[in-house]
């Protein structure tokens, strides 16, 4: 990464830090004690279940939220409130601002990520008094998690570099709830014949696959995530995310700062 | 070589979401700056001087035409990073104190990390934010952001600074203090491109200057040889609060205190008006040259473009 890019990522951790993003830890602390606490009272023998599926979908949602949240302004609150015109009138490119607010967000992300899952474990260990073997594989669901976010995060971030924040939030959201459901949607197109079959199909490959994305339920139950599943969708996450990201470059290169 | 070489920049702007139509916000503009100069842009809100400097700095696109600084391209950042520039009305990332904003835009600009942090002192020092230095801009006043913000300008000692409105929302100290600021940086061979709507401070600082309304070039040069050309006026004094009546058909600039008066009259008017109060038996005090100012020359020149966009909308 060159030192710009670097630069611009860690203001803009800097920049959530301080506009206290990280407090929904706290949230997320509450959320966890409350559940380990409880589901500690009222054992039968699912608590390994309960706990995982509870937090590991309070870790997605809260992170989700954050993504959409700040990546929706990303470029778009630096342009109304004009501090990019002296980020710009230096030796920045363009395409390097876009880098750095990227990895800027994604490493917020991933630090917050990386709190989230140790109140996930200290609540697991709360119910259950010990680890097993299969408590490894909520890494992997964490790590899927974290891959939803780059996907996120590189979604909001272009929408920002030509919308309103509205809209970005919502295309972004929009783009989340229709991306869980993209096996679906494959399904259905393999049903389907004609036009019907190459628009569905079409559709189903241009939306962002979250289904792959989410084995909450899977580790929670204690199964295993496939190697080939982890590798599949980390080359996935990373083609997609730099299309889209290209994408935002592409716009944000053109795009006239009034 | 010019410091800043602008060929024939031209802004045309779409507008409207349905009914697109379009803003002509520059017309061709042809300008060069030398190496050492202070450069005054001026002209009234609107008149173009900002679309400009956004061109410059590669923050707006120009419909036809190009620029060059320092001989490099406008999108080269070799040439970005010898320049510094300071926005109209900055705004900058308000949870950042003035040390760490002035490090990060050091650390953008490429300075050297091992001399950033004695360099971000001097310059806080240099604006006067040196007590503030470690207070967040969300605590700043106007004035202090403008310092911030000139602070960042010329932090990374750039060749060409490129200030835009810098006196805005300074107090008379505070001006006085850019003013100073901006001449010490002549005096180490800065070239400075300053756009600005109070006349006064160009006169004072500028080396040349050039006027714009309406996105149109309308003079640049001197100011001793753009106000040249501009017709003088006269002050003619005199004893007691009677106005004769030719000078009266002359002139509305007329004030009577203390049993004198006081009229400001074209040059070429002296003689009749001399003459009138002779004959009606005034006793004369004084006949003075007023010193045409840039203000004249500006009003004059708005107001000769606002005679022909009349003429032109009337035809």
């Amino acid at each position: 990464m060159n030192s710009r890019i670097l630069h611009i990522a860690t203001n803009t951790f800097r920049e959530a830090v301080r506009d206290r993003v990280l407090y929904n830890l706290i949230a997320f602390a509450l959320l966890m004690s409350i559940a380990a606490v409880l589901v500690g009272q009222i054992s039968i023998h699912i608590e390994r279940l309960v706990v995982i599926n509870l937090g590991l979908t309070a870790v997605s949602l809260f992170g989700l939220v954050i993504a959409i949240l700040i990546g929706i302004g990303l470029v778009s609150k630096e342009m109304d409130k004009r501090t990019l015109y002296t980020v710009l009138s230096r030796p920045v490119r363009r395409w390097e601002f876009i880098a750095g607010k990227f990895f800027g967000l994604t490493g917020t992300l991933i630090v917050n990520t990386f709190f989230m899952a140790i109140g996930v474990f200290a609540a697991l260990a709360y119910v259950s008094h010990h680890f097993v073997r299969s408590d490894a594989w909520v890494l992997a669901a964490l790590y899927f998690i974290v891959l939803q976010f780059v996907l996120i995060t590189a979604l909001a971030l272009f929408f920002s570099s030509f919308s309103t924040p509205i809209f970005s939030a919502v295309f972004a959201f929009w783009l989340f709830v229709i991306g869980n459901f993209a096996g679906d949607l494959r399904n259905f197109a393999a049903m389907t014949h004609g036009v019907t079959r190459a628009l569905a199909t079409a559709a189903a490959y241009i939306v962002p696959n979250f289904s792959d994305l989410n084995v909450i339920s899977q580790v929670a139950h204690g199964e295993a995530v496939p190697i080939r599943l982890i590798i599949l969708n980390t080359a996935y996450v990373t083609v997609y995310a730099l299309a889209v990201l290209s994408g935002a470059v592409v716009i944000f290169e053109r795009r006239n700062l009034k | 070589m010019p410091a800043i070489e602008i060929l024939g920049l031209e802004k045309i702007y779409n507008v409207g979401f349905w009914r697109k139509r379009t803003r002509r916000a520059l017309h061709p503009l042809h300008l060069s700056v030398e190496e050492g100069e202070i450069f005054g842009f001026l002209g009234p809100n609107g008149a173009g001087k900002t679309t400009t400097l956004k061109i410059l700095m590669g923050l707006v696109f120009p419909t036809s035409g190009t620029a060059r600084i320092l001989d490099l391209g406008l999108d080269d950042p070799r040439m970005k990073a010898q320049i510094g520039f300071l926005p109209e009305q900055p705004y900058f990332y308000d949870y950042l104190t003035a040390r760490e904003l002035l490090k990060y835009y050091g650390q953008l600009s490429g300075v050297d990390a091992k001399y950033l942090s004695r360099r971000v002192d001097d310059v806080l020092d240099q604006v006067g934010l040196a007590n503030s230095a470690n207070v967040q801009l969300r605590k700043f006043s106007k004035g202090m952001l403008q310092r911030a913000g000139i602070a960042q300008a010329i932090l990374h000692d750039p060749k060409v600074v490129f200030l835009d409105e810098p006196m805005s929302g300074l107090d008379p100290m505070g001006r006085r203090e850019v003013r100073n600021l901006i001449e010490k940086l002549k005096a180490a061979g800065k070239t400075v491109f300053f756009s600005t709507h109070i006349l006064s401070d160009a006169e004072a600082l500028c080396d040349r200057v050039a006027i714009l309304h309406m996105g149109e070039l309308r003079g640049v040069g001197a100011v001793a040889e753009l106000t040249a050309g501009v017709h003088g006026k006269v002050e003619i004094v005199w004893h007691g609060t009677n106005v004769p009546s030719v000078v009266r058909s002359i002139t509305a600039e007329i004030h009577s205190a203390a049993g004198i008066t006081r009229a400001v009259l074209p040059e070429e008017s002296q003689d009749a008006v001399l003459e009138g109060l002779r004959r009606e038996g005034f006793h004369l005090i004084s006949l003075t040259p007023v010193r045409t100012s840039l203000e004249d020359y500006f009003v004059a020149q708005l107001g000769s473009a606002t005679k022909e966009e009349a003429v032109s909308i009337r035809g």
